[in-house]
C-alpha cells in the first residue's frame, strides 16, 4: 500500500513558483529522504504534505486518503521541525501529551504510550522538566517523542539534526534509524546534507529549485545518475567536472568521483598540488589544472596516507568506466 | 559571565550613571510629595525642606477629601484606565496576529493604514468626535473615554506587537496546529505568553498618558459623575488663586494607582526580558 502519494503539486509564493509538478509515491514503512541545497523547496513540500500550506495546485494522499482539504491534525502525521519547536511553557510530558489530549484519546492510553516513548528515547528521568531545563539533545528527543506518542501513518522530519553538534549528529542519526526500524513507520526526511540522505533513505529523492531531479536508492543515485546535478550533489568530496574536449572524450562534460582518480606518471591531466587533506583514512589532494572551470580545480581521493606535498606536480589519470558523460545541458549521456 | 561587569571601576561608573538618572528622575516627584505634606508658607520659604514638626501640615488633603468626591474620581480614572488597557491589548494583540501570520489581500496595506494613527494625533478629531459622542449619547460616561483611548493607544500596539509576533518561530505554531490546537488556542496559549514583554511594554506606553489626560475627560466627559482625577484636581488650580498645598496632595494621590499598576507590569517586562525574551 502507499503511504503518501503526491499527484502534480505545485505552489507558489505570489509570482514565485516554489514547487512545480511533483508527483511521488512513498510505500509502506519506507524511509524517503528529500535532499537539495537550502532554498529548493524541500520545506515547502514538506509543509504541503502536513497541510500547513496549501498547494497551489495538484492533491495529497495519504494512506490512499485524499487528504487535500483535511486540517493537519486530521492528516494522520507528526512532524518533528528543526528548531524542535517544544511549547516553552509545558513539561516534557505535557508536550509529548498536547496533540493526543487535544484529540480526546483516554488518559491511560496517554500515559502508556507516554511510556513507552519515554522508554524508547531514555526520556524516562526528565518528564518533569521544561524544555528550557534540558540539553539540545533532549530536547531534539521530546520533539520526536512528540511524533511518536501519535501514533502517525507518515511521520515527517525537517531538517531534524542540523542544530546539533557534530557528534550528536551522528547518535542521533543512527537512534532515528533504529527507530524506523522498530516502528516500522513510514518517514520522510528533509534534509541539505548529502551524508544523511546517504546513510537514511531507503529511497532519496533529489530536488532543485522546486523540481524533482532524480529518485531512487542511495547506491543507485551514486552510481547512475541522471543528470549533472545529482551526480554533484550526492557523494563527499563531490564529483569533479571536467570539459570532455580536453580529454577527448564523449559529451560537453565529464565527471569523475575523486576515488575514480589517481596519480599516474602517464596520466591524461597535469596539474599542481594546491592543497592536502589528511584525515588517516583518506588524503585528499586539491590539484590546479589549467583547464577551463569547473576543471580547473580537481579533487584526488586516495586511500590511506601519502606524501604528497602542496606545490608538487601531478599527473592524473582515471578509470574509462568511472566517467560519466554530461551534454551541455546537464543531461547524462549512456 | 562577562569581564567587564566585574571590573569594579566600570560597574561603579555604570552604577554612578544610573544613579544619577534616577536621581533625576525621581527630584520632581519628591518635591511634590515632601511639600505636600508643608504648609503653604513652607512650601514658599523653603520647597526643598523635609517637612518638620512646625511646617508639616495635612491641610492639602484635608481639602482634598472635602472637596468635591475624590474617591469616585480615583475610581473613574482607574476604570478608564484598565478597561482601555484592557482593549488596547486584546484588540491590538489579535490585529497584530493576524496582520503577522496570516498572508491575506490587502495585508500590508492594513498594516499602512492601522500604523497611520501613530503619526496622526487622535486630538485633531475631537470635535468630530464629540459630535460622535453626542449623537450616539455617549458624553458624559466613561464608555466615552474608553473608546476615544483604545483607538488612540491600538496604531502602536498593532506596530509594536506584530513586529515581536513575527519574531514567534512559524515551527512552533505549526507544532500547535499538527496537535490539533485552533487558531484561538496558538493565539492565546502559545504566542500571546511569548509576548509578554512587548504587552508590557505597550501597557506602560498607553497607561501614564491616559491616566494623566485632561483633554478628553474635560470634552467629553466633564460632569461631577464622570470626573477623572486629572480633571478634578483642576478645581484648585484658579485664574487668580491656586490652593497649592491640595494640588500637591492630589497629584501625589495620583501617583499612587500608577505606580502600582507601573509595578505589575514591570515585572513582566523585567522578567520577560531577563529569560530570553522571544524564544
Ligand atoms: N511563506 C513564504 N512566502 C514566500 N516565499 C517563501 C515562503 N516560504 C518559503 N518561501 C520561498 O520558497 C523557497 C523554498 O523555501 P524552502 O521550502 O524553505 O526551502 P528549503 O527548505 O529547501 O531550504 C525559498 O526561495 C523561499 O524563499
Ligand atoms: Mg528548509
Amino acid at each position: 500500500m502507499t503511504a503518501l502519494s503526491l499527484e502534480r503539486i505545485s505552489k507558489s509564493f505570489g509570482p514565485v513558483e516554489v514547487l512545480k509538478d511533483i508527483d511521488l509515491e512513498v510505500s509502506e514503512g519506507e524511509f524517503v529522504v528529500f535532499v537539495g541545497p537550502s532554498g529548493c523547496g524541500k520545506s515547502t513540500l514538506l509543509r504541503v504534505i502536513a497541510g500547513l500550506e496549501d498547494a497551489t495546485s495538484g492533491r495529497v494522499r495519504i494512506g490512499g486518503r485524499d487528504v487535500t482539504a483535511t486540517p493537519p491534525a486530521k492528516r494522520g502525521i507528526a512532524m518533528v521541525f528543526q528548531s524542535y519547536a517544544l511549547y516553552p511553557h509545558l513539561d516534557v510530558r505535557g508536550n509529548m501529551t498536547l496533540g493526543l489530549k487535544q484529540a480526546g484519546e483516554a488518559k491511560a492510553t496517554i500515559d502508556e504510550r507516554v511510556a513507552v516513548a519515554a522508554r524508547m528515547l531514555s526520556l524516562e528521568g526528565y518528564l518533569e522538566r521544561r524544555p528550557a531545563e534540558l540539553s539540545g539533545g533532549q530536547r531534539q528527543r521530546v520533539a520526536i517523542g512528540r511524533a511518536i506518542v501519535r501514533k502517525p501513518e507518515l511521520f515527517l522530519f525537517d531538517e531534524p539534526l542540523s542544530n546539533l553538534d557534530a557528534a550528536l549528529r551522528m547518535a542521533t542519526r543512527v537512534e532515528i534509524a533504529r527507530l524506523h526500524r522498530e516502528l516500522g513507520a513510514s518517514m520522510i526526511y528533509v534534509t541539505h546534507d548529502q551524508t544523511e540522505a546517504m546513510t537514511l533513505a531507503d529511497r532519496i529523492v533529489v530536488l532543485r529549485d522546486g523540481r524533482v531531479e532524480q529518485v531512487g536508492s542511495p547506491m543507485d543515485l551514486y552510481n547512475d545518475p541522471d543528470n549533472q546535478f545529482v551526480a554533484g550533489f550526492l557523494g563527499a568530496p563531490s564529483m569533479n567536472f571536467l570539459p570532455s574536449a580536453a580529454l577527448g572524450l564523449p559529451g560537453a562534460v565529464t565527471g569523475i568521483r575523486p576515488e575514480q582518480m589517481s596519480i599516474s606518471g602517464d596520466g591524461p591531466v597535469a596539474g599542481t598540488v594546491t592543497h592536502v587533506e589528511r584525515l588517516g583514512g583518506d588524503t585528499n589532494l586539491l590539484v590546479a589544472t589549467g583547464m577551463p572551470a569547473p576543471g580547473d580545480t580537481l579533487t584526488v581521493r586516495l586511500f590511506g596516507q601519502h606524501a604528497h606535498e602542496v606545490g608538487e606536480t601531478v599527473r592524473l589519470g582515471f578509470a574509462r568506466d568511472g566517467a560519466y558523460a554530461f551534454d551541455s545541458e546537464g543531461r547524462r549521456l549512456r | 559571565m562577562n569581564k567587564a561587569r566585574h571590573n569594579p571601576l566600570n560597574s561603579g561608573l555604570a552604577h554612578l550613571a544610573l544613579l544619577t538618572y534616577t536621581a533625576i528622575a525621581l527630584f520632581p516627584v519628591a518635591v511634590i510629595l515632601i511639600n505636600s505634606f508643608k504648609t503653604r508658607k513652607a512650601i514658599f520659604g523653603a520647597p526643598l525642606a523635609l517637612p518638620d514638626a512646625q511646617s508639616f501640615s495635612l491641610i492639602g488633603y484635608q481639602t482634598v477629601m472635602k472637596q468635591g468626591d475624590f474617591f469616585l474620581y480615583f475610581q473613574n480614572s482607574m476604570i478608564v484606565t484598565v478597561v482601555s488597557l484592557g482593549l488596547i491589548l486584546l484588540f491590538g494583540a489579535m490585529a497584530a496576529f493576524a496582520l503577522s501570520e496570516y498572508r491575506f489581500r490587502g495585508n500590508t496595506l492594513m498594516g499602512l493604514y492601522l500604523a497611520l494613527g501613530i503619526m496622526i494625533p487622535i486630538r485633531i478629531g475631537t470635535v468630530a468626535i464629540l459630535q460622535m459622542m453626542v449623537a450616539t449619547g455617549l458624553v458624559n460616561t466613561l464608555a466615552a473615554l474608553i473608546l476615544v483611548y483604545t483607538a488612540q493607544g491600538l496604531p502602536l500596539a498593532v506596530f509594536i506587537l506584530s513586529e515581536f509576533m513575527r519574531q514567534v518561530s512559524d515551527d512552533l505554531k505549526n507544532a500547535g496546529r499538527i496537535d490539533g490546537m485552533s487558531e484561538y488556542a496558538i493565539f492565546f496559549r502559545l504566542v500571546l505568553p511569548l509576548v509578554r514583554p512587548a504587552m508590557a511594554t505597550v501597557a506602560v506606553f498607553n497607561m501614564i498618558p491616559i491616566w494623566n489626560d485632561l483633554w478628553f475627560p474635560l470634552i467629553l466627559a466633564p460632569s461631577e459623575a464622570t470626573k477623572t482625577l486629572t480633571l478634578g484636581s483642576q478645581v484648585f488650580i484658579g485664574q487668580f488663586v491656586t490652593d497649592w498645598n491640595a494640588v500637591l496632595s492630589a497629584l501625589s494621590l495620583a501617583i499612587l494607582p500608577v505606580l502600582v499598576l507601573y509595578v505589575i507590569f514591570s515585572r513582566q517586562l523585567i522578567r520577560g526580558i531577563t529569560s530570553g525574551a522571544v524564544k
